[in-house]
């Protein structure tokens, strides 16, 4: 039985009812098999393989960008005024470089020492906002204290009796 | 490559002369390895590794790699991007047919005006002056001309001229009055009130207040292409003063 079973074909083993009945070994070559035969069959370009490589050169055609050319419509001496006005739009001038040198001149609306005494306000208010009141209080006495210069020991804080 | 190059700027050099990217190539080892890139303007061709030279002229060189040949020219090659004096020659259907002295004609689309729609045509005549410019510029292909910028506003484009003169002087004097502090423009500057309408095609669009003035500049400005400067501002003071 074993003999008969190898002299079988092999296109009649890779018929579909016959895969059932053959061990691992000859299902691997049979498949590799139908893979070179399909690889094979498989058109391909037998050419070199394209790199594309980095181009270098750039090409440019015109003249405008290399020269700096400007736009070419002119007006003189008022003859056009559209056109003027046209003339400075399209053709922006050395004025530029003037134009961007002052934004680091820039004006300073609030002076230095106007900023130093905003912000010392700035500062009391916001520590007065997250003192405790007992603290609040001292605070603002003691402030006031300064500002009239008449310093009064306050002692500490006690029960008064109410007089008779 | 780009020490050749800039050592033969100024140089005059013929149709056929090469550069090549190979040969003088040294790799050093502190500065960076990749090599920059080249732009080559007009009369300068690549062909593979190589820079060809295509254009008899003077080779030029701008900051920072921009090499191009400074040739002088009658005949007008398009190129996309510049500003053209057209002469519309055909209606048909949606599109004219513009004569910008080139190989062929180009097309020019009436939906390519500021503010046309499809049913807002604008109202172009054949034998209407256009200042537009190329869409479209290659060498295989119809060229087309467009009358709006990117945004879509005209810009100065479109159809123009009502009582003006137009001629047509070489390119090399055109692209002397479209450089930055032209002197001839600033000669011409001090005659009289005109206006001026300059295509890279080499035609030139004169109006001025009277017919004669006109014609005085248009001759002013095809004869000066072959003057000194010298002989130029001479020329342009003797007009001034009304000898002419």
């Amino acid at each position: 039985m074993a003999d008969d079973n190898v002299k079988l074909s092999k296109n009649l083993l890779r018929m579909k009812f016959m895969q059932r009945g053959l061990d691992e070994e000859t299902k691997k070559q049979l498949e590799e098999e139908e893979k070179r035969i399909i690889s094979d069959e498989h058109w391909y370009l037998d050419l070199p393989e394209l790199k594309t490589r980095e181009n270098f050169i750039i090409e440019e055609k015109s003249f405008v960008p290399c020269e700096e050319l400007k736009y070419g419509r002119f007006s003189f001496k008022g003859f056009n005024p559209e056109v003027e006005r046209l003339m400075l739009l399209m053709n922006p001038e050395e004025e530029e470089e003037k134009e961007e040198e002052e934004p680091s001149r820039m004006q300073t609306d609030v002076t230095d020492e106007e900023m130093a005494l905003r912000y010392e306000s700035l500062v009391r208010s916001m520590k007065k906002k997250f003192s405790t009141k007992r603290q609040r209080a001292a605070t603002e006495e003691e402030e006031e204290d300064d500002v009239n210069h008449n310093v009064v020991q306050t002692s500490k804080r006690v029960f008064l009796k109410p007089h008779d | 490559m780009l020490s050749t190059l800039k050592e033969r700027t100024g140089e005059v050099l013929l149709p056929g002369d090469e550069f090549s990217f190979e040969t003088d190539d040294s790799i050093s080892l502190t500065g960076p390895v990749r090599p920059e890139k080249v732009v080559c303007g007009p009369g300068l061709r690549r062909s593979g590794d190589r820079l060809l030279v295509c254009k008899s002229g003077v080779l030029r060189h701008k900051q920072p790699h921009m090499f191009w040949m400074d040739s002088q020219q009658r005949r007008y090659v398009p190129a996309k991007g510049e500003t053209i004096i057209g002469i519309v020659t055909v209606k048909s259907g949606d599109v004219f047919k513009v004569d910008f002295g080139g190989s062929e004609q180009a097309s020019l689309s009436y939906l390519a005006f500021e503010g046309s729609t499809k049913r807002n045509r604008p109202n172009v005549q054949v034998g209407d002056l256009v200042f537009s410019q190329f869409l479209i510029a290659n060498k295989d292909m119809e060229p087309e001309l467009v009358c709006v910028d990117s945004s879509g506003r005209a810009n100065g484009m479109g159809v123009f001229g009502g009582g003006g003169l137009v001629f047509t002087v070489s390119l090399g004097l055109v692209r002397r009055l479209l450089t930055p502090h032209s002197e001839v423009l600033a000669d011409l500057q001090q005659l009289f009130p005109c206006e001026l309408v300059v295509g890279m095609n080499g035609r030139l669009w004169v109006k001025s207040s009277s017919v004669q003035q006109t014609l005085v500049i248009s001759n002013l400005l095809q004869s000066c292409d072959a003057m000194t400067a010298q002989q130029r501002r001479q020329l342009f003071r003797r007009v001034a003063q009304g000898a002419l």
